[in-house]
């Protein structure tokens, strides 16, 4: 492997329900422990996977369940990443106003929800949204194998 | 059997419910059940063993948020205990210690709300 520029793809089309939220996990832990990463980050990207496709099921698609989710994942080598690209077809929104909540007031105010996107911002080393509401919008979390450079 | 249980100890005053499984938003609402049935039966004195716990996402932690000021309102807590390593960084990164008393163990727990009678 060593030296190789290789890359690899998985693929999981699953319908836009909590219920396979579990198999979703499963099949992101699975890969990315496969590839090398520790129990650790497996499980940070495990849950920021989650809240991703929790959000395409409550938000993007409303909760119809007969709408699919698309997760693809690509590894990268040498670079040694693992990008893991969320793609739905639902209701989009203006990534311009997603911003990581205010902690502090959201503590102050014990909101509920609204959480998921932080999660992800911290556990992954980067974070994209391309929104074309109706075609496709699309999550792009990265993760670094090797040196951790950005590490939370 | 859905990935999640929960099993509620009353133990005087003070409700134990230990979870088991995964905290998602799949099962996030039996959780969400089990406490309002709590606080129907006006048992506002909560501790959540979190032992066999394998799994939480913001879902699961939302169900804490939801409630802590009705139980609070009403004299009581909800006291977190025996969390994995892999269950307290997420309560960590989302600041969570600084708003629940988190114990290493359901006796420490329910002696916190012994001493505060």
């Amino acid at each position: 492997m060593k030296n190789q520029r290789t890359k690899k793809n998985f693929h999981l089309r699953i319908p836009s329900q909590t219920e396979y939220l579990e198999i979703i996990r499963e099949f992101v832990s699975r890969v990315a422990r496969k590839v090398g990463f520790k129990e650790d980050d497996a499980s940070k990207i495990e849950l920021a996977v989650d809240e991703a496709c929790t959000n395409v099921i409550e938000h993007a698609y409303g909760g119809d369940g007969k709408k699919m989710i698309d997760i693809a994942i690509q590894v990268d080598y040498p670079g040694q990443k693992m990008s893991i690209i969320i793609t739905d077809q639902g209701r989009g929104f203006d990534p311009s106003k997603l911003r990581a909540p205010d902690m502090k007031k959201y503590l102050q105010e014990m909101r509920v929800g609204g959480l998921g996107v932080y999660l992800m911002q911290s556990l992954m080393d980067e974070i994209n949204f391309e929104v074309k509401p109706g075609p496709k919008n699309q999550v792009k979390l990265v993760k670094y194998l090797m040196n951790n450079q950005k590490q939370k | 059997m859905n990935g999640f249980e929960v099993m509620r100890v009353d133990n005087g005053e003070v409700s134990v419910l230990r979870i088991k499984g995964f905290l998602d938003a799949h099962t996030a609402s039996d959780l969400e059940r089990e406490i309002q049935r709590l606080l129907d039966q006006k048992r506002f004195k909560i501790v959540v063993n979190f032992r066999d716990l394998t799994y939480i996402s913001s879902a699961g932690l939302g169900v804490f948020m939801g409630f802590i000021e009705e139980v609070r309102g009403n004299k009581g807590d909800i006291k977190l205990t025996n969390m994995t390593p892999k269950i307290f960084r997420v309560f960590d990164l989302l600041g969570f210690p600084t708003l629940y008393e988190i114990r290493d163990d359901e006796q420490q727990a329910l002696q916190s709300f012994n001493n505060q009678k």
